[in-house]
């Protein structure tokens, strides 16, 4: 501090100065001029910055998996999920998805019955999750890894045959983390909505298991 | 495709090296704090950092830090424990969590809300931006899902808080925006159309804990629809925002 204030009253000196003998190009910079200081600051003796812990609150999560659409075989399934951790228990979750459905069983025996015209099914949800058994899991006797059992469940949309319907999902998982920032996730859930494509309405139940991939950040 | 998941992968890594800030160290002032596994209470406790011991804050996760003593060992520490530690210049850690001082002195927030649209299922996202200590300006978005129609909406609308320091406050707000109809494809004449809405509404925002704010509100819409009469619809829904 003190050698600041006194470059800070040295500066407008040593300008004058240069102006005076015309001489800025061999003067010595400020900072130099100062003596040696006494006591050397301490680095270590400053307060810790809260604001620049580095917080990994959000989860982004690339996911693919099977899911079984009722009445339209079973299918691959991609999304990505975004999720933020309120506490050690519970987080919020935001899902994207899209399939492509395959055929129903009239539209094999029916001889060319096409239901639908536009076979892709996507969906979104916005789920809590509650992670229920924290622990380990042990591989071998030298490794172990954090993982948990968790629950999770809400509401979402579903576009399926030019429509959008109100859905409800809910399901469990398990989830492994290799290291504090990647986790690998295993998990089943069901998720339900009604539709009228085969001619009566319904609530179908559309069961999807997934492998997930997430990184925190 | 794994050109896209390696550049993901790359962004991911940079943004963990760009993150790494300088390093913080606080001092245990307790008799010793325990370090789990993993951030969580239900994680096992492998070891203890004792008095006096100096211990470097490497991130967060919720209320849990990882730490790293002079040995080079890490485990997760709770806040609470976090919080008895102290800084460099002998003072207290502070980790205190934003509260409802924040709340009052913050501008943005932003939040989901569901509920019931003349029948329907409604689902909105809203962010708000406040204008003074009454005043909000809000812009939001909802999907609508019935068992006859489905569509979407967008608005904007001024809100009025009563008393932004109570801890729960009514509001007013009014506001004009877009509704589209998709009647369902099973229907026969079935036709899409867009009209424009004025809407009133009223409601309670009561701050939670940390960041959050519950919020409950009834919204009365007047489609002004291209026929004959403008149709009023009315519209309850509650869910949270969050504060930053």
């Amino acid at each position: 501090m003190e050698s600041r204030i006194r470059s800070i009253l040295l500066r407008p000196l040593s300008v004058a100065v240069c102006l005076g003998l015309g001489a800025c190009a061999t003067a010595p910079a400020p900072e130099q001029t100062g003596t040696p200081q006494v006591i050397e600051p301490e680095v270590q003796r400053r307060d810790i910055d809260v604001a620049a812990i580095d917080t990994e609150d959000f989860e982004v999560t690339a996911f693919a998996g099977v899911m079984s659409v009722e009445d339209f075989e079973s299918n691959a399934v991609y999304g990505a999920r975004l999720a933020y951790h309120v506490s050690e228990s519970f987080f919020g979750e935001a899902t994207y998805a899209a399939t492509t459905v395959g055929t129903s069983s009239f539209e094999k025996l029916g001889g060319g019955a096409v239901l639908l015209s536009d076979r892709d099914l996507t969906y979104y949800d916005l789920s809590l999750g509650y992670n229920l058994f924290p622990g380990e899991v042990f591989l071998g006797s030298r490794r172990a890894y954090n993982s948990s059992v968790y629950l999770i469940a809400g509401v979402g949309s579903t576009d399926f045959g030019g429509d959008s319907n109100f859905t409800a999902n809910f399901g469990f998982g398990v989830k492994v983390l290799p290291t504090d920032f990647i986790a690998v996730r295993l998990e089943a859930r069901d998720y339900l909505f009604d539709s009228e494509i085969t001619g009566e309405k319904k609530t179908t139940h559309n069961l999807q298991t997934t492998l997930n991939i997430s990184f925190f950040f | 495709m794994l050109r896209v998941w390696l550049t993901a992968a790359l962004l991911i890594c940079f943004w963990q090296a760009a993150n790494a800030a300088e390093s913080q160290f606080v001092t245990v002032a307790d008799p010793f704090i325990e370090l789990h596994t993993g951030p969580g209470s239900g994680y096992p406790i492998t070891r203890i950092v004792e008095r006096g011991e100096r211990i470097e804050i490497l991130k967060r996760r919720t209320q849990w830090f990882k730490v790293r003593d002079d040995r080079g060992e890490s485990g997760w520490a709770a806040r609470d424990q976090m919080a008895r530690t102290l800084q460099p210049s002998g003072k207290p850690a502070d980790f205190t969590e934003p509260g409802r001082e924040d709340y009052q002195s913050q501008r943005w927030s932003a939040g989901l809300l569901a509920g019931d649209f003349g029948g329907a299922t409604v689902y909105t996202g809203f962010g708000a931006y406040r204008l003074s200590r009454h005043l909000s300006l809000e812009l939001n978005a909802s999907q609508i899902l019935g068992n006859f129609s489905d569509g979407w909406s967008a608005g904007v609308n001024i809100t009025h808080t009563f008393l932004p320091e109570w801890r729960a406050s009514p509001f007013f707000s009014l506001g004009t925006g877009i509704i589209r109809i998709e009647p369902k494809s099973t229907l026969a004449q079935a036709e899409d159309r867009s009209d424009q809405t004025a809407i009133v509404g009223a409601g309670v925002q009561a701050y939670l804990t940390r960041r959050f704010v519950l919020r409950a509100e009834y919204k009365s819409y007047v489609v002004l629809s291209s026929r004959n009469d403008n149709e009023d619809v009315d519209e309850w829904k509650a869910g949270f925002a969050v504060f930053f």
